[in-house]
């Protein structure tokens, strides 16, 4: 999050974070388990009003933002929702509202964005198919053109959301190359497994596509020409993710912060152990250090600069591992309560090791930089 | 450590914004930009220093261009006008940065003279002292550095045992300063000294302004492990100091110093805007070349192989992180939602950064960091790893900022320190020094 935000930023903030916190407490959260969906669609409709779902649409298509750089708007969300590992699809239904936004046609965007908008509707992005990077070149499933039709067949895999999608943008390999499908979640040939998931209210699905067939008309922006776009939606699910992951640790780290001065040992607290002390130093140095790589990142990936894929593939790279690190250190600093299902802190372990491995793993991510940084070149 | 001033606003307090008398950022902006263009010389493409900046040569080169941007209105930029400053705003700061980082610019002067004395005085030193020195050090005239360590003591500052006894309108100066970086060419100092024995150890000290090269006072350079002849250790043989050298109170040189260390954890983390120019984040982009860790992949021919690509990229992942982490302290500090300490994070990120890289350098290296025929990327590279805890040492150990940020930016308890209440003359001190002249 940014250190420096607008009263209207801080506004929204403080709305989210009231509304969070009276509406989507902890203990919701661990009710939430056993459900189906794993939110409760009212609820997201609410957040919807709120402005969850509108900051990456334009005006002219029902959305908006505050600052007019939705992004960045967008990411104060998603740390919120962070702070209380709350339920609710917000990088999936983001994603695929602002690719429908930027390369759908009319027809889609009519059909679609209202639905999201008002959070009455859902839906999920399918890219990651199991094995492999989450990226373009990872895509194996392809769609067949006959005549005006696409005919897809395969699997995707770890699709967030997919237990309640309405749509799926699916992406896919054609002759002409990369594509983005919308596929909408009762076509016939389309069946969606859930799966069981680290997170105790992010549900995932696997999606079977056989003889799933769409009209040509259903591609998102050129057939064929989806790579550039499926890199600007991973950075933005990313840059969501990164914010989302560095609410979850600011939470802990502050949760231990405060034992660590309320619990003494040897007749002192904790906190008065510089060997104690020391560490917290580093696991601060380390959460500022991916809160400012996350805004970096999420202003390039906002402005759409030359540098967003390497600034988004860093932030993943540094917060994916750093977070799971610094929680588990809290964990540790806790003693035998924090290895407990009754303690709160294994909800954010959690979440930020399913945030670590979706969208990318960190390794993945460096190999993108890798690739940016052509090494193989004289 | 006392408690860092920062409660009430200080002459180096300056805008991050533009105030309404300053002039516009963007005309700023226009006018640096033309008179660059016209007048100064582009690096050399992957280049972002002068060449040879650190050697005499370079030194003086750097004077020479401080002389050219004063008489342009382009040095100082965040310093007073009354000073022989432009009176600007961080704002201006980074504009300008961007403009000039390609060109060759006196960045010697950043550490410590501009980034760490200067403010310093700026905050504490007389009027006299200010128009002195200010307008000189802008044009070049002057390199300045710190007298603080001393061979008996290194973190531990307010231990200090040089002492400045006051004989009429003079302080004698007696005991020895180490670590200081490039004395022996710079021109004046800012110095710890004891004033009082008979008061707790950080109430009895003073900081004088002194002259570098006068009788009484010898330099002597100190060979590192990588060989650079930077550090020194001065010697002081009763020197007599004008008493209106004073810079802050007698005995009141704590707060001085506190403030002075603020500027040095802001400083050495990149996110002070005293300087020639700031940092604006990874200056090393695709395309313009030289992450010496990419250098050695090349040299190596190691570009395919994954083991390499990981830890190349490990390394460029630091990289941007560090400058990012700084945009957000100093952002931070300056915007107070973070505590002025918290440069200690600063500090801490740039040379854990440092220090990690220099590791991944000789992982991707392997044994071209322990022979050659030919000097190379993986080489040099080889000699940082050698020296790459002196960022972690230099201005206030690791440990010292560690201790800075979970005592005053985490508020945890402060370390027990049996010196804290008791009269310095009675406090157990080393007797043996860490280095013998």
């Amino acid at each position: 999050m940014e250190l420096q935000l607008s009263e209207d930023q801080e506004f929204f903030r403080d709305t989210t974070r009231k509304f969070l916190d009276a509406e989507a407490p902890l203990t919701k959260v661990r009710a939430l388990e056993a459900s189906d969906d794993g939110f409760e669609r009212d609820w997201w409709r609410r957040g919807a009003e709120l402005g969850w779902t509108s900051m990456l649409v334009p005006e002219d298509l029902g959305g908006g933002s505050l600052s007019g750089a939705g992004l960045l708007d967008l990411v104060l969300v998603a740390e919120e929702m962070g702070r209380l590992v709350a339920p609710g699809p917000l990088v999936p239904v983001s994603v695929v509202a602002s690719a429908i936004a930027a390369g759908g046609n009319a027809e889609q965007q009519k059909a679609v964005l209202p639905g999201l908008l008002a959070g009455a509707t859902f839906a999920a992005w399918a890219l990651d198919e199991g094995r492999g990077p989450w990226s373009g070149a990872g895509v194996t499933l392809t769609a067949e053109q006959r005549g005006s039709d696409f005919i897809l067949n395969g699997t995707k895999s770890t699709v967030e959301a997919g237990n309640v999608a309405d749509h799926f943008l699916v992406t896919v390999r054609t002759g002409a190359g990369l594509t983005n499908l919308l596929v909408p979640a009762g076509a016939p040939g389309l069946t969606v497994v859930p799966m069981k998931s680290l997170d105790l209210v992010r549900r995932f699905s696997r999606v079977d596509f056989s003889d799933v067939t769409v009209p040509s008309s259903a591609s998102v922006g050129e057939i064929g020409g989806a790579g550039g776009e499926v890199d600007r939606l991973l950075q933005t699910a990313v840059v969501l993710q990164c914010h989302e992951t560095n609410g979850a640790v600011d939470h802990v780290f502050a949760m231990t912060t405060e034992y660590a001065g309320d619990r003494y040992s040897f007749g002192r607290p904790l906190s008065s152990y510089q060997a104690l002390k020391h560490r917290f130093a580093d696991l601060k140095l380390w959460l500022e250090g991916s809160h400012g790589i996350a805004t970096h990142a999420a202003r390039a990936v906002q402005q759409r600069a030359a540098n967003a894929a390497e600034l988004s593939s860093a932030a993943k790279s540094y917060v994916g591992e750093n977070s799971t690190d610094i929680i588990q250190d809290c964990i540790q600093l806790h003693g035998g309560i924090g290895v407990t299902w009754e303690h709160d802190l294994h909800l954010f372990l959690r979440r930020a090791t399913v945030n670590r491995v979706t969208y990318g793993t960190p390794a993945d991510h460096r190999e993108r930089i890798a690739t940016l940084l052509s090494l193989e070149e004289g | 450590m006392a408690n860092t001033p920062t409660a009430s606003r200080m002459p180096s307090d300056i805008p991050a914004q533009p105030t309404p008398e300053m002039e516009d950022v963007d005309a700023f902006r226009e006018r640096a930009r033309a008179w660059l263009a016209a007048r100064m010389k582009p690096l050399p493409p992957g280049e972002w220093e002068i060449p040879n900046r650190d050697t005499d040569e370079g030194v003086q080169h750097a004077r020479d261009l401080m002389a050219k941007l004063f008489d342009a209105g382009f040095s100082g930029i965040c310093f007073p006008k009354e000073y022989g400053g432009q009176g600007l705003s961080v704002a201006h700061m980074r504009a300008w940065s961007e403009e000039a980082q390609r060109y060759e610019m006196p960045t010697k002067f950043n550490i410590p003279t501009l980034t760490i004395l200067l403010p310093t005085l700026l905050d504490y030193g007389t009027e006299a002292q200010k128009q002195e020195h200010i307008p000189k050090t802008l044009r070049g005239e002057e390199m300045w550095v710190q007298f603080l360590s001393e061979p008996t003591g290194g973190s531990d500052l307010a231990g200090a045992l040089t002492k400045a006894t006051r004989d009429g309108d003079v302080y004698v100066l007696s005991g020895s300063k180490i670590w200081s970086s490039g004395a022996y060419r710079a021109d004046y100092a800012l110095c710890l000294c004891r004033t009082n024995w008979d008061v707790q150890k950080h109430r009895g000290l003073s900081v004088l302004l002194v002259k570098i090269h006068q009788p009484g006072i010898q330099v002597e350079q100190i060979r590192q492990i990588n060989g650079s002849m930077e550090f020194c250790q001065e010697f002081f043989d009763d020197v007599p100091i004008p008493a209106d050298q004073l810079v802050g109170e007698e005995d009141d040189g704590w707060t001085v110093v506190s403030r002075l260390l603020q500027h040095e954890r802001s400083a050495v983390g990149n996110g002070s805007a005293f300087g020639v120019i700031m940092q604006l984040g990874a200056r090393r982009t695709r395309g313009e070349t030289t992450d010496p860790l990419v250098d050695i992949t090349k040299q190596l021919g190691l570009g395919a192989d994954p083991t390499t690509r990981q830890l190349v990229a490990e390394g460029r992942v630091l990289s941007l992180v560090q400058p990012a982490l700084v945009d957000r302290v100093g952002t931070g500090i300056r915007a107070g939602k973070l505590p002025g300490p918290s440069s200690a994070l600063m500090k801490l990120a740039n040379a854990t950064t440092g220090i990690a890289r220099a590791e991944l350098a000789v992982k991707i290296a392997g044994s071209a960091a322990a022979a050659w025929v030919e000097p190379g990327p993986a080489s040099q590279q080889a000699g940082v790893f050698l020296s790459r805890q002196t960022a972690a040492l230099a201005g206030g150990s690791n440990e010292i900022q560690r201790n800075i940020i979970s005592e005053r930016v985490l508020g945890m308890p402060r370390e027990f320190a049996p010196d804290k209440d008791a009269a310095f003359k009675d406090v157990k001190r080393n007797t043996i020094p860490t280095r013998k002249p």
